[in-house]
């Protein structure tokens, strides 16, 4: 039931995600921060298996970081998209091998290895900004799907949000406008969505970075009860 | 003597390992850098030789970034220089990415000394050719940090040191004029520390 949607303003691009982290029936917080910022000029909202979604991104983030150092100059968001991609494909189908416990060996005594392939399931919607080429949003789905999109959706609020954007988006839109159909899609999510999520964050990317825009909140978390 | 100094794995008669001792030479023999650490500021300054008139002197970095709050200065075999640094820009991001923390400036000044120690105690290679200059802050502290490696993979913290070319006219004069400073007096400190060897303006 996780939600995650983007769209590319004029000089901008927007993302949304659902902050609902979940397992099974039971809701653990409703306040989990899932668009992480990449770096200074681009965010990563990602949506699937939670552990599989810090783990992955969190590993992107430190590579993005290392080759910064490295070169003197950040990745394009393009770049950064790339060796995302590159990344979710290699884990497709590069065989991992697992050492078996000394109580399984072989009778010949040779040691057992159980190999097996170790996808990430997490989906990813990646903003940037570049000086050079503006704003970008890039489609980038758990089996290595790679696109550059204007506008896009992963989950069941996919449904909704794809189409209120469908028929409200239209290229260079302003930050208030773009809002205004963020607010929409959420709207539509909450009302038609069987076990919609409540709250919402939203993250901007313009020239001057990657930031927190606002947090769209229809249910707080309870406050110490008074005594 | 001569038969001791083939492989770094071999001690000689008088406790010498003389590969190490011929890495200390060849860092003796680079350009001169000079840390000094004020309290809140610390410096690193590094002597410019003149350089090949076709040379983009911007291409050569003497002074690096291994993470955001940390930096290195080294003097000797440069191309060992780029090894080593990498390695440790690798092990800054690692160490962010385990513990979800930066690394403080002593956690990675035993990692480098330790990648130096380790090539002096296998077979078939030999010593990095560098020290090195480390300086930074520790996370959420505002107390700055300036340590130094060499060869052997011995590394201390230092108030000021330099190393490479002349380094030990240019500590003389920091043991002589050393004092707590701050700001901008502490890089006069290391301009100065520097000028002692430099001859700037000679020609």
């Amino acid at each position: 039931m996780e939600c995650v949607f983007g769209l590319v303003g004029n000089d901008f691009a927007v993302v949304a995600a659902d902050t609902s982290a979940v397992h099974s029936i039971l809701v653990h917080k409703s306040n989990e921060d899932k668009i992480m910022i990449l770096d200074s000029h681009k965010l990563i909202a990602a949506s699937g298996e939670s552990g599989d979604r810090v783990q992955f991104t969190e590993y992107i983030q430190k590579n993005v970081a290392l080759y910064q150092f490295r070169n003197g100059i950040p990745l394009t968001t393009a770049a950064a998209a790339n060796f995302t991609r590159g990344e979710l494909a290699t884990a497709l189908r590069k065989v991992e091998d697992q050492m078996i416990l000394e109580s399984c060996k072989s009778s010949s005594g040779v040691p057992l290895v159980l190999s097996h392939y170790n996808p990430y399931f997490v989906n990813i919607l990646l903003a940037g900004y570049d000086k050079e080429t503006g704003p970008s949003l890039f489609y980038i789905d758990y089996i290595a799907t790679l696109h550059k999109v204007d506008k896009g959706a992963f989950g069941y609020g996919s449904y909704f949000s794809l189409a209120m954007m469908d028929r409200h988006y239209h290229s260079g839109m302003t930050v208030e406008e773009a809002i205004d159909l963020v607010d929409k899609c959420i709207m539509e999510i909450r009302s038609r969505l069987v076990v919609a999520p409540p709250n919402f964050v939203i993250k901007i990317v313009d020239k001057d970075g990657a930031r927190e825009y606002a947090w769209r909140e229809s249910v707080k978390d309870a406050g110490v009860p008074s005594a | 003597m001569a038969r001791y100094d083939r492989a770094i794995t071999v001690f000689s008669p008088d406790g010498h390992l003389f590969q190490v001792e011929y890495a200390l030479e060849a860092v003796r023999k680079g350009n001169a850098a000079v840390g000094v650490r004020g309290t809140d500021i610390v410096v690193l300054g590094v002597e410019k030789k003149s350089t090949a008139k076709l040379q983009d002197s911007r291409s050569v970095k003497k002074i690096v970034n291994l993470d955001n709050h940390i930096a290195l200065a080294c003097a000797g075999l440069k191309a060992d220089a780029r090894v080593l640094i990498n390695r440790a820009r690798i092990e800054c991001q690692s160490h962010r990415l385990t513990v979800e923390d930066p690394v403080t400036v002593e956690y990675i000044t035993r990692y480098i000394a330790g990648l130096q120690q380790k090539y002096t105690q296998s077979g078939g290679v030999r010593p990095f050719g560098l020290s090195t200059l480390i300086v930074g802050f520790d996370p959420y502290s505002s107390v700055p940090s300036l340590y130094q490696t060499d060869p052997s993979g011995t590394f201390s913290a230092w108030k000021a040191n330099a190393t490479g070319r002349n380094s030990n006219s240019i500590r003389e004069f920091l043991e002589k004029n050393y004092k707590e400073t701050s700001g901008q007096e502490t890089i006069k400190l290391a301009i100065r520390a520097l000028l002692e060897v430099s001859f700037i303006g000679y020609f």
